[in-house]
This record gives C-alpha cells, sequence and structure tokens, in this order.
C-alpha cells in the first residue's frame, strides 16, 4: 500500500513539474525543472564521450537532472535501465540504442507509463508510434556539404578526386559516398579518379593513400582527397607530406567528423574543410522535450543535426581546444 | 544452529539491509514495479546461475553457459527466420542442442580427467564461434507466437508486472531447490562436493553424476537462452557475453562454497536480486559511473570468500 500511495504523489509530483528531487538540486531560475534518464551505450569512441559531456552540461544549463547510466556496451543493461527509468518515474528517456532490434517492449511500457522517449544518433526497428522522436544525423546530407565545398573551393576548375571509403558495406561509407557523389554532380570539371576503402582508421587511410599517389604520378594528377572520416585524412595528410607534397594546397582535403585532430591539421595548413558530425544530440533533443511540456507541441518523427561545415576560416586552434575539453 | 546455514543468512541479511538503505534514499525502490523489474531483468541471470549453483556444488565450473545463452538465441533467430518451424520446436530443439552440449563436456570432465575449468573454456570459444558462424549482425524474432509471450503477464497493484520470464525463473528455481534437496540425484551432488574419494566410497555414481549436472547446466543456459531471446526479442552473437562470470558470483554471494559440497538455491536467487538491486539503485541515483556495480561485487565476492575461509577454519577448529 505504502508503495502505491508513494508512486502516486511521485507521479502527481513530475506531472506538476516539480520533481522533488529536481527542485531541491536545482537554482530558482529553472522554471520547467525536469527529471531525464539518458540511456548511453558506453564510451567505446571519443566522439560517444563528447556526446555524454555535451548532454551533461546541456542538462546542467537547462537545470535538467539527469540520471545517467552507461550500458558498457550491452542492450541488456539499456533495458534494465529503461525500466529503472519508468519505475522511477522520470519525466522523460533519451536512448542511444546499441543495437536496432528488441526494443518494443521496454518501449510500450514507457508509453504505458506516459514517458516520453528520443532516440540519439541511432534509430531502431520498432514502430515509431512507440517513440517521440530520433535525432540524428543526415549521413548523405553530410557528403553532400562536403561535396558542395570542393565544387565551390575550386571554382570551375579542373579537378582530379580519389576517395577514403570508410568500412565497406557500412552505412556511412555507403551515405557518405552518396551524399558526395551528389554534390559534385553538377560540376563536370570535378570527378573522382579513385576510390578505396580505408577502413576509417588512420593506419589503413595512410596506406591507401600511399598506393593512391604511387599510381597517380607520385600524386601530381591529384588535386583533392574526399576521407569519409578525420582519422583517415590525418592518416593520408602525413602519406602526402612524405611523398613530398604539401597537403592543403597541392591536395586539397576534406573530411567529415570534426574530431580534434583534423582542427589541429587545419590549424597547421594541411588540411582544408571537415563536416561536423555533432556530438550535441541532446540539445535539439531537450528543445523538444521542453516545447512538448510547455503547450504539448509534438515534433516531427525525425530531427536531423545540422551538419556544419568548418574551414581554416572558422579558427581551427579555438575550435580544437574546445572540442578537446569535451573528452574526444 | 549448523554454521552451514551462515552464509546463506549473511545473503539475506545483505540483501534485506541493501534493499533498505536503498528505500531510505529512493521510496520508489519498494514499489511493485522495481520488484517486478528485478525479476524480469535477470531472469536469464538467475535461471543460468541455478545451473551453475549445481555445477559448483559438485565442485566444478561451467564457464561455457555465456556462449551457450547467445547460440540458443541466435539459433532460435535464425530457425524462426529461414524455416516456417513454430517458436515451440525451436525451443525443444534448441534445449536438446544445449542439453547434449553440457553433457558432453561433463562427459569429457570424467572420462579424461580434465579440470572443467579448460574443458567448459573450450565449450565457451566452441559455442560463441557457432553463434557467429550463424550470424554475426542482430536477428530480430518477429513470430506472432513471441508477441503472444510477451503480453503474458500479471500485472501487480503499484503498476508493477509480473512477466512470463520472471515466473520462469521462480519455477526454475523451486524445481532447482526441489531437484538439490529431495532427489537422490541432489544428494548426489552434495556427495560429489565433498571429495571424490568419499563420494565414491558411499556409493555415489560418479560418472552419471558428472554428465547430469554439465548436461542440466547445459539445459538452463539454453532455457535462459530462450528467455534472454524473450527479453529482447533478437538473436545476437554478441549477446550475454560475460554471464557466465556473473553467474558465478551470483553463486558464491548467495553462499555456495567455490569448493563444493555447500550451499543453497535460494542463495542464488538471492544473490542475482543482489547484483540486479545494486545496478537498480545506480540508475535511480543516476549520477554513479555504473562500472560502480562491478566494484561493489568485487567487494562483496571478496567478503564471502573470506566469510567462507573463515567458516571452514572455525568447524575445523570445532572438529578438534
Amino acid at each position: 500500500m505504502i508503495s502505491i500511495l508513494e508512486e502516486n504523489m511521485f507521479l502527481k509530483l513530475t506531472l506538476a513539474g516539480a520533481a522533488l528531487l529536481a527542485s531541491v538540486a536545482l537554482p530558482a531560475t529553472a522554471v520547467n525543472a525536469q527529471t531525464i534518464g539518458f540511456s548511453q551505450i558506453g564510451s567505446e569512441s571519443g566522439w560517444r564521450a563528447a556526446e555524454t559531456t555535451l548532454t551533461r552540461q546541456q542538462a546542467k544549463d537547462r537545470g535538467i537532472d539527469l540520471k545517467f547510466a552507461d550500458a558498457q556496451q550491452k542492450q541488456e543493461n539499456q533495458i534494465k535501465a529503461l525500466r529503472s527509468f519508468i519505475a522511477q518515474g522520470v519525466d522523460a528517456i533519451l536512448l542511444a540504442p546499441v543495437v536496432a532490434t528488441g526494443w518494443d517492449q521496454v518501449l510500450e511500457e514507457a508509453k504505458e507509463a506516459e514517458i516520453p522517449v528520443i532516440l540519439l544518433d541511432r534509430t531502431v526497428d520498432a514502430p515509431d508510434s512507440l517513440y517521440m522522436t530520433a535525432v540524428t544525423s543526415d549521413l548523405v546530407h553530410e557528403g553532400r556539404v562536403a561535396g558542395e565545398w570542393l565544387a565551390a573551393e575550386v571554382a570551375g576548375k579542373d579537378c582530379k578526386i580519389v576517395e577514403l571509403q570508410g568500412t565497406t558495406g557500412s552505412s556511412p561509407a555507403i551515405d557518405r559516398k552518396n551524399g558526395f557523389e551528389q554534390g559534385i554532380a553538377d560540376h563536370s570539371n570535378l570527378s573522382i579518379i579513385r576510390s578505396q576503402t580505408g577502413d576509417f582508421t588512420r593506419t589503413k587511410g595512410k596506406e591507401v593513400m600511399e598506393s593512391f599517389l604511387k599510381a597517380e604520378n607520385g600524386g601530381k594528377d591529384i588535386c583533392a582527397l574526399y576521407a569519409h572520416n578525420d582519422d583517415m585524412a590525418v592518416g593520408a595528410i602525413q602519406a602526402i607530406k612524405e611523398a613530398g607534397l604539401k597537403p592543403g594546397s597541392d591536395i586539397l582535403v576534406v573530411s567529415i567528423d570534426a574530431v580534434p585532430d583534423i582542427f589541429l591539421a587545419m590549424a597547421a595548413g594541411e588540411a582544408n574543410a571537415t563536416v561536423e558530425l555533432t556530438p550535441n544530440m541532446a540539445g535539439p533533443a531537450f528543445d523538444v522535450l521542453e516545447a512538448f511540456a510547455k503547450d504539448g507541441t509534438l515534433p516531427p518523427k525525425w530531427i536531423q543535426t545540422e551538419s556544419r561545415l568548418y574551414t581554416a576560416a572558422d579558427d581551427p586552434m579555438a575550435v580544437y581546444e574546445l572540442k578537446k575539453s569535451l573528452g574526444y | 544452529m549448523n554454521p552451514r546455514y551462515l552464509p546463506l543468512l549473511a545473503t539475506i541479511a545483505i540483501f534485506i539491509l541493501a534493499y533498505a538503505l536503498c528505500y531510505s534514499q529512493y521510496p520508489n525502490m519498494l514499489s511493485t514495479r522495481v520488484v517486478g523489474n528485478l525479476l524480469t531483468d535477470n531472469a536469464y541471470l538467475g535461471i543460468a546461475a541455478i545451473g551453475m549453483t549445481f555445477v559448483i556444488l559438485t565442485g566444478g565450473i561451467d564457464l561455457s553457459i555465456g556462449s551457450v545463452i547467445a547460440f540458443t538465441g541466435v539459433f532460435i533467430a535464425v530457425l524462426l527466420a529461414n524455416t516456417s518451424m513454430h517458436p515451440l520446436s525451436v525451443f525443444a530443439l534448441a534445449l536438446l542442442i544445449s542439453t547434449c552440449f553440457g553433457a558432453l563436456m561433463g562427459g569429457i570432465i570424467h572420462t579424461l580427467e580434465m579440470p572443467p575449468f579448460i574443458v567448459t573454456l573450450a565449450g565457451m570459444f566452441l559455442a560463441r564461434g557457432m553463434a557467429f558462424v550463424l550470424s554475426t549482425e542482430s536477428i530480430p524474432i518477429t513470430h506472432d507466437f513471441y508477441d503472444t509471450l510477451q503480453d503474458v503477464f500479471f500485472r501487480v497493484p503499484g503498476k508493477g508486472r509480473l512477466t512470463l520470464i520472471g515466473i520462469i525463473m521462480i519455477v526454475t528455481v523451486i524445481v532447482g531447490v526441489v531437484l538439490a534437496h529431495r532427489t537422490r540425484f541432489g544428494s548426489y551432488v552434495y556427495a560429489l562436493g565433498g571429495g571424490l574419494p568419499a563420494a565414491k566410497l558411499m556409493g555415489v555414481p560418479v560418472a552419471r553424476t558428472t554428465v547430469c549436472v554439465y548436461a542440466l547446466s547445459g539445459f538452463m543456459a539454453g532455457l535462459s537462452g530462450i528467455v534472454f531471446s524473450m527479453y529482447t526479442s533478437a538473436g545476437y552473437s554478441l549477446a550475454a557475453v560475460g554471464v557466465e562470470l556473473d553467474a558465478i558470483a551470483a553463486v558464491v554471494i548467495g553462499g555456495t562454497l567455490l569448493t563444493g559440497g555447500s550451499g543453497f538455491m535460494i542463495g542464488t536467487l538471492i544473490g542475482v536480486l543482489i547484483m540486479g538491486l545494486i545496478q537498480t539503485y545506480i540508475i535511480f541515483d543516476g549520477t554513479l559511473s555504473s562500472w560502480w556495480t562491478k566494484i561493489v561485487i568485487g567487494g562483496l565476492l571478496f567478503t564471502f570468500i573470506l566469510l567462507q575461509r573463515g567458516l571452514v577454519w572455525v568447524t575445523s577448529r570445532a572438529r578438534i
């Protein structure tokens, strides 16, 4: 009996938008103090660590009481975390799912408890009525931004491009390739002459670039390099330097992700542009939840994050310092 | 009082104390919802741990169960996706395979007089490898029968749910208790754990018991795999990594002697619940790193090993 009363009370408090836990810990400025659970996959990459840091920062700035659960790469831990969030009566749940399958049941429980769930960075194989929205980047768009930048940069001159693809068959590799091709499609002066996988890694990126350089007259025929991620670009830059060419001027370098190291290269004039895969997935999610709490506005089922283009004009050293502090 | 009961009592005391602590901080922890979650979320671990308790009672160990869980899940998912077989017959087939797999390991352990550690380690790699050969991707299970099974739950006052898989775990524990304490097989298991020469003198059929105990563990791992596939509606070759170690930890925290011969099924259940409780607390808190779960469990394990040593020492002195 006690437990039922407790739970009802808790629900009422949360519905009133002033959960006891939150209100104690928060500054008086926070109007709609919310408790939000965040089930993160883990911290397997620098990008994910940055996503976690940014989510925490965003929550703090908005006066949200964030319950963070690291799933250590295990789906069972994520399901457990979601169930505990529901039992706790949080106001909303953010979920970065480790795999796409097997979420229907727990999402139904959340729906039944009227707790909105927002997917971050990846989507799930479940009916979209089971979650409020998914905040993800558009991989094709990222590639297109990179392609359009290059087309504008060479401005009508002939340009032969070499491409370092991501892991064969992976969706980022397929989509970023398609996007880039769309971006340069209207410019007949641009052509991709070689394209090969560098497995998203630095070492493989360097190796493949070395073979490109050998095959293309020591690199003299290559005008630009497009890499599906920054790590491969950093490896390739090394290879270009070893071949006696200047990356960034002899061969233009454009890549995707915007990890700190590419900004170092950019500051040194060795890379030209990168398209950001933003780790700030939680920001748009919190915006949506605020709007929903205010007047019940329901967001579209998919929210595309911004794919910002960074070039040498964006003070790369300052961006580098900023990114470093996020835990990349 | 029989000192054999001491570890079990310690386990129960720790569980009650821990729950009280959690409750004092988060009153919601005592809701039927959390209790229901504890049973549902730890069902696969509980079932596997019961099998593991039998193995450890004989003084053995079974490292293969995590892999067998993953293999069973992938096996079920592949069969359901590619054939028109009914899930129930797939379950039967999966249980048959996992039981035979366990029996085979038991047979090798007995006939070749190999340490169970090595044989089941080989079994662990073999089963995980087989799961990967079947599929490296996570395969969703979309069969209607699964939806029906997942919809089987009883609503408890306070919005809690007693799910089918939670019920399966409870039934497994009850069967485990009966098997351990009310059957000849159970007494053979305890006798075997008490020492091989003594067991032989008592007329325990050592070969049969060893094979049976690993077959039972295989069966439980298979059942756990079925439950896991219902839990996640998918079969994934990377699932349940390290579950064998969680199961061993639950057994030891549950008061079973790692050297065999002494322990209780109920203790194992409480061991599993303690581990689930720690996880729930950390999620409720929401600021602690989830790795604290491992640290606390590590601490508890040390405590119990010390407790067991202490007990052995006390009882041996009492005998003198």
